[in-house]
């Protein structure tokens, strides 16, 4: 008989759902990790993030009391180095509370790194990696290095940022969203490369904080999955907040100097500048991890730097399975949650339903948030649908104009036809948390008719949702 | 709030078991993991066990009986201060709201229950049941097909009816891709004419309109992955499955059934094959009992003209020749080569023409005006020691007589036991052109011919 039922190689939100939901359906499971329980998204994204977002947010508020007829006296301003502790002891409770998970559900902890050597073989040995600091210590009880055995392999190892040739971060002039989140010091200027959810939010983070930032996006529109007309939107606000943001254009070389680095830009239609900064950060996309886990051995299909799976998340190769980012785009957290119960249900035959892509959430937490599901306007008449969208704005939300913070916009798409709700579209205060209400809608199929039926409460900002439907079917009210 | 009792599906395909005991009584107290009852199927017994506690309050399906669905309530329980006395049996096909978790052996559950090794007995995991594809279940507050919105809207505009759509959604809900579907395979029933208020789209007259079967993905869904090999359908199996569904669709099947003493026929089979003179070195002709099954049918459709028939929506086909269709098993299918005029050939000129269609059915050479048409057939198994069936009606045909194997049987015979061969044939009749007793006249025109083989000689 194998060590194990189940082994996952990888402890982030993919890799530790998956060996909760094992053990719960009774499988004798194990979990291999090299660097820090709960992945990149507790340790190194998500969640850290957050919480340095939260920081930029009080003081935000604090610097508009007189808005809101407060007077603040004394000084009130950031402490770079204790809005980072905060932000790390944020990282290490959520470490502790999945170790916690791990032996309350009696799963085996082996740490170190994992590489498939024959089916149903992994060798664990010590991590090569040097560890992002500051690191939590090697959990207690954890097994280490040696030869395990699992009828089911599921592979969770996650994503790394991408490099680009030539403006490969170093950790001092160029960051990655690693050194990102624990800066020693608050450089003046900052440019950011990349403006997709990561970009941004480090945009929105240092701005706040008062630092000189300029986002530079290859494609024509700032946070590119977004809908077009969101995005927009987006952009005003961020460029009102003082981000500078530059469209259409390319970092084609950077310079580094001694405590700065200069960045050579060229847009499409060959005009060419340069940007000195103190430090860029290199937010340009994340690449699976797909190397040295004894993958060619077995010879498990890759694609494009993920694992090829199907829609149970299993690979080509019997007793091999991929979730999360490693095993494809969209690359985030609740799709890798999800794709860990799908997987883990499907092994024990519990025939659980396919995951849908086009119901899968997208969140940005910068100021003004920005979230999202389903299509695009864009995407939707690509798709060849016949289309009616609402909109309706933040400005005609009384909780919002209450709340002083009534910038923001509800876009919403019915299939003209069928009154199918094909996409949602959001940005302001709070999106991120009222986005779920349309995620609820769109997996249980309800139309127009049923969205327009449904009362929300008063005063909310979920009432922009209510009120983008009725304007889609020409029937707004507050507007 | 009174839990319901819901038969458990001890396996993802199980569909129905017996409830062959209760091991408590109506008023007795039950406790989180009591075994409660004893449920069987053809391959297992096995116990089910409370997940909740309360006192049972109710037994729905008594113990005993046979062929309990899946999710269906077999039992109440009564929570914590509820009077069980007040707690009404409910209605049957009410939704279902806990399954019971059916348990392997009572003494690997008790091992399981150790703390030592809770991985080691997976049978006591509390899973529930596997939500096998079911038809579309309907609300207990009544008809109300279970199906998503868009669902409902989609089908609406389609003119399609729920209730015959097969849903794939969490516990059976009819979703978008259901109803998509159905719209590709025209396969649900059109909307009955009183739809509800708002229905826009009125079912279109004339449409036959056919059940759907389970998806696809319902289907596979039922067998664990890799444990099977999918084998993509040819030309000829599509065929069998569009032609044979619709036959048993649209044709009213009716069938007759007669025993026929073939003594005196295999005598006279005996003989003339004893005198077939030699061709080449051969006999010239080989008689089979099918061959002369073939001529006794053809003669007797030309005795029973009305039987010879075939349905169309404006009127009767009435046939002046009797084209025998027989059905040749094939690799892969079967065929049904026509012998044209069977009753106007010989014993021999049938043989020989059977032996030609058998070997070029098997090398799939037929050619079109070979197997088309035809207004009766012929089905045999008796080969296979087949005693009697019934065969689907291959349309445009009324007719198809389905032929068991020649036996020694008892008979009574003047009073007396005699052994006999006897071999029992079944007409399945299209009832809209051949009613039940010009079937059965048919039958015995038949009968007649085969136990007088002599007059097919004439």
């Amino acid at each position: 008989m194998a060590d194990y039922d189940i082994i996952v190689i990888g402890s982030g939100p993919g890799g530790y759902i998956a060996a909760i939901r094992a053990a719960q359906l009774g499988f004798r499971t194990a979990i291999v990790e090299r660097e820090h329980l709960a992945g990149i998204c507790s340790n190194w994204g998500c969640i850290p993030t957050k919480a340095l977002l939260r920081s930029a947010e009080i003081l935000h508020y604090g610097e508009h009391a007189k808005d809101y007829g407060l007077t603040l006296e004394g000084s009130f301003k950031a402490d770079l180095e204790a809005v980072v502790k905060r932000s790390r002891g944020i990282a290490v409770r959520m470490n502790n509370g999945v170790q916690f998970l791990m032996k309350k559900n009696k799963v085996d902890v082996i740490w170190g790194e994992a590489k498939l050597t024959k089916p149903g073989t992994i060798a664990v040995a010590p991590t090569r990696k040097p560890a992002m600091q500051p690191q939590g210590p090697v959990p207690k009880g954890a097994k280490g290095e040696g030869s395990y055995t699992a009828d089911h392999i599921i592979v969770a190892t996650g994503a790394r940022p991408r490099a680009l040739p030539g403006i490969e971060p170093d950790g001092k002039l160029i960051w990655t969203y690693f050194e990102s989140l624990v800066p020693a010091k608050l450089p003046k200027s900052l440019l950011v490369m990349g403006s997709g959810a990561i970009g941004i939010e480090f945009a929105s983070f240092y701005r706040t904080l008062g630092v000189e930032v300029t986002v530079v996006e290859l494609l024509p529109q700032i946070l590119p999955v977004e809908d077009a007309e969101i995005a927009a939107f987006a952009r005003k606000a961020f460029e009102k907040q003082g981000i500078k943001i530059i469209t259409g254009a390319k970092v084609t070389k950077v310079e580094k100097g001694a405590d700065s680095v200069t960045a050579h830009i060229e847009d499409e239609k060959g005009g060419k500048q340069t940007i000195q900064a103190e430090r860029l950060i290199s937010a340009v996309g994340v690449v699976g991890n797909v190397e040295n886990i004894g993958l060619e051995a077995l010879g498990v299909k890759t694609d494009r730097g993920c694992i090829v799976i199907d829609e149970f998340c299993r690979t080509n190769v019997k007793g091999v399975y991929a979730i999360g980012d490693v095993a494809g785009p969209p690359m985030l957290a609740h799709k890798a949650e999800h794709e860990a119960v799908i997987c883990v249900e499907a092994i024990k035959g519990l025939h659980p339903h396919p995951m849908d892509k086009q119901m899968i959430p997208g969140c940005t937490y910068c100021h003004p948030q920005i979230a999202s599901v389903g299509l695009t306007e864009a995407k939707a008449k690509a798709a060849g649908h016949e289309i009616k969208v609402g909109r309706f704005n933040f400005v005609a939300n009384g909780k919002a104009v209450a709340l002083g913070e009534d910038s923001g916009l509800a876009k919403t798409i019915f299939d003209a036809k069928t009154g199918k709700l094909l996409g949602a579209h959001l940005v302001g205060p709070e999106v991120t948390e009222l986005i779920q209400g349309f995620v609820v809608a769109m997996n249980l199929e309800t139309t127009e008719e049923e969205l327009m039926h449904t009362i929300f409460p008063h005063p909310t900002l979920s009432e922009v949702m209510k009120e983008s439907v009725l304007d889609a079917y020409g029937k707004v009210l507050n507007a | 709030m009174p839990t319901n009792i819901l038969m458990p599906a001890l396996s993802p395909t199980m569909e129905k078991g017996n409830l062959a005991k209760w091991l408590k009584k109506e008023g007795d107290t039950i406790k989180s993991g009591d075994i409660i009852a004893e449920i069987e199927t053809d391959k297992a017994t096995m116990e089910v066990e409370a997940v909740d506690e309360g006192i049972l309050a109710r037994i729905v399906v008594p113990e005993g009986t046979a062929d309990v669905p899946v999710n269906e309530i077999i039992g109440v329980i009564a929570g914590e201060g509820e009077d069980p006395k007040s707690v009404s049996a409910p209605a049957a096909g009410a939704a279902p709201a806990k399954a019971e978790a059916p348990k392997a052996e009572p003494a690997q559950a008790e091992s399981a229950k150790s703390e030592a090794a809770p991985a080691a007995a997976p049978a006591a995991v509390k899973a529930p049941a596997a939500p096998a594809p079911t038809a579309a279940a309907a609300s207990a507050g009544g008809d109300r097909p279970f199906a998503s919105p868009l669902a409902r809207r989609l089908a609406r505009e389609a003119g399609l009816d729920l209730s015959a759509i097969q849903g794939s959604g969490p516990h059976g809900r009819i979703v978008e891709k259901d109803v998509e579907a159905a719209k590709k395979g025209g396969a649900a029933k059109a909307a009955p004419a009183a739809a509800p208020a708002g229905a826009t789209a009125a079912p279109k007259p004339g449409a036959a309109p056919l059940a759907a079967g389970p998806s696809d993905e319902a289907v596979k869904k039922l067998f664990e992955p890799g444990s099977y090999e999918e084998i993509p359908h040819d030309g000829m199996r599509k065929t069998i499955a569009r032609r044979l569904t619709e036959a048993k669709q649209t044709i009213p099947h009716f069938y007759v059934t007669v025993d026929c003493e073939l003594d005196a026929l295999l005598k006279l089979r005996a003989e003339l094959n004893a005198a077939a003179p030699e061709k080449d070195g051969k006999p010239a002709y080989k008689l089979s009992v099918n061959d002369m099954v073939i001529k006794a049918l053809a003669l007797a459709l030309k005795a029973v003209p009305d039987a010879n028939v075939s349905w169309t929506e404006g009127a009767m086909l009435k046939h002046k020749h009797a084209d025998v269709g027989v059905a040749v098993s094939i690799p892969g299918g079967l065929i049904t080569p026509i012998v044209r005029d069977a009753c106007h050939k010989t014993l021999s000129q049938i043989s020989n023409e059977m032996k030609d269609y058998a070997a070029r059915a098997k090398a799939r050479k037929l050619k079109p005006e070979e197997y088309q048409g035809g207004t009766t057939a012929v089905s045999n198994l008796g080969m296979f020691g087949v005693k009697d069936f019934a065969a689907v009606i291959n349309p445009p045909h009324a007719t198809i007589l389905a032929v068991g194997a020649g036996e020694q049987r008892v008979v009574v015979k003047n009073g007396q036991p005699a052994v006999a061969t006897v071999m029992s044939v079944t007409l399945s009749t299209d009832h809209r052109a051949v009613d039940g007793a010009l079937g059965a006249e048919l039958l015995q025109a038949f009968k007649g011919y085969i136990e007088k083989p002599m007059a097919m000689l004439v």
